[in-house]
């Protein structure tokens, strides 16, 4: 009752905002990862994705989310088609498919982080492991 | 460390090791104290025998919250380097009979007690007492790693706020696998939870995933119950003196159903709705 109020006047619930926030915030406390290198990451596997399929950019939805004792990375990627000249799969050793061009230079910086970010020493308590959903989804 | 060799046990016969809980939080003001005094007060009450231990050396609180700063003649530290014996430090309370409290040093720092020693003593308590409840200190540094060092039992104290839960979130990270954690959320409003503007219990508890030991409000008794140093779980007619007690009979096992979370009724209960 109250949230359809509050969803008519376009304001949303403080605790709804507090939430989010700390989903976000542990997020990157757990990853160890900090909230623009999360960012990148999705920036990226949208990017490496899309060398493959043609997706729906604007439409990508990537999540964290805290399972039991670990770390989820949920994508949802919605695929338009296939692209023309898609790379193959598994590429016998030939020497790996050249990059798009150019990456901007912010691009690679963050890169970089997020390997680095992955070097360090892993928490005890919770194992961090990324698993990706990629689910199919024709618009 | 010293130790009376006549200790004023109830009976020779040796008796089972008593339980041994940190009360923790990480972040400071969520109530850690109170909680211990409460739960501890409660427990007493039922009958066994209880022991605070305040770990907070410097800022030595339990004994105003309890009511009984008045009293206290020697403190942890004065235990550990012999100055005092553990009979002389333990204060007790005149309202419970089965209850004691052992002060942290006020003049002293966190970094003055030895770990191992710290552990010591509350192995020995643990031979006295049914419950040593220890108070921890807020922070995750030297404190912290004394208060938990002796515990097997840990109680979170969180209230629902997203500094209080990220902390929390960490202390069980600090606390491992091989205690037992449980949850006290404190300091709940269920108005403003009913209006969308604080986090509710399921909300904290979808982040901690805990076993959820009491609920707290933020009632107006407690304040006052501090104020005048008497633990409001052993005042009968308050709601939330009640729901310090549910919370002491799941400590100790005669309560196995969930804590019920308080809600407050909409306007439209509070016109239609049973009243009682």
């Amino acid at each position: 009752m109250f949230e359809f109020i509050q969803r008519f006047f376009g304001k949303p619930a403080s605790s709804a905002t507090a939430k989010e926030r700390l989903r976000l915030v542990l997020l990157s406390d757990h990853l160890s990862l900090a909230p623009d290198v999360v960012e990148a990451l999705k920036h990226d596997l949208i990017e490496v994705i899309s060398r493959y399929v043609d997706v729906d950019a604007s439409n990508c939805d990537v999540t964290f989310e805290q399972r039991e004792k670990q770390v989820a990375m949920l994508a949802n990627i919605p695929i338009l088609g296939m692209r023309a000249r898609p790379k193959p799969p598994a590429p016998p050793p030939a020497p790996p498919p050249a990059p798009e061009p150019e990456l901007t230079p912010a691009m690679t910086e963050s890169t970089a982080a997020a390997a680095s970010g992955d070097k360090r020493p892993t928490r005890k308590r919770r194992r961090k492991t990324l698993s990706t959903n990629t689910a199919p989804q024709a618009t | 460390m010293i130790q009376r060799e006549e200790a004023p046990a109830v009976s020779a016969v040796p008796r089972k090791r008593g339980r041994a809980i940190v009360i923790t939080s990480g972040k400071g003001g969520v109530g850690k104290t109170t909680t211990t005094a409460n739960t501890g007060a409660a427990l007493a009450a039922t009958g066994a025998t209880v022991v605070l231990v305040d770990a907070d050396v410097g800022l030595r609180n339990l004994d105003i919250v309890m009511g009984l700063e008045a009293r206290v003649r020697y403190h942890v530290l004065d235990v550990l380097e012999g100055a005092a014996t553990l009979d002389d430090a333990l204060v007790a309370d005149k309202r419970v009979p089965a209850l004691r409290l052992l002060a942290a040093a006020q003049t002293r720092e966190k970094d003055d007690v030895d770990t191992i020693a710290f552990r010591d003593l509350i192995g020995s308590l643990r031979e006295r007492f049914d419950y040593v409840l220890i108070d921890c200190p807020a922070g995750i540094e030297k404190g912290f790693a004394n208060a938990i060092v002796g515990a097997d039992e840990a109680i979170i104290v969180c209230t629902p706020e997203v500094s209080a839960v990220r902390d929390a979130d960490r202390v069980v990270g600090l606390l491992g696998d091989e205690r037992s954690v449980k949850l006290i959320v404190n300091r709940l409003r269920p108005a403003l939870v009913r209006k969308g503007k604080m986090l509710s219990v399921e909300d904290v508890n979808a982040i901690l995933r805990l076993p959820l030991l009491g609920v707290i409000t933020d009632a107006p008794d407690v304040i006052i119950s501090t104020n005048r140093g008497e633990p409001v779980a052993l005042d009968a007619a308050s709601p939330v003196g009640a729901s310090y007690r549910e919370i002491a009979q799941r400590i100790i096992g005669t309560l196995t159903t969930p804590p019920v979370v308080p809600h407050d009724k909409s306007i439209f209960e509070k016109l239609f709705g049973s009243r009682k």
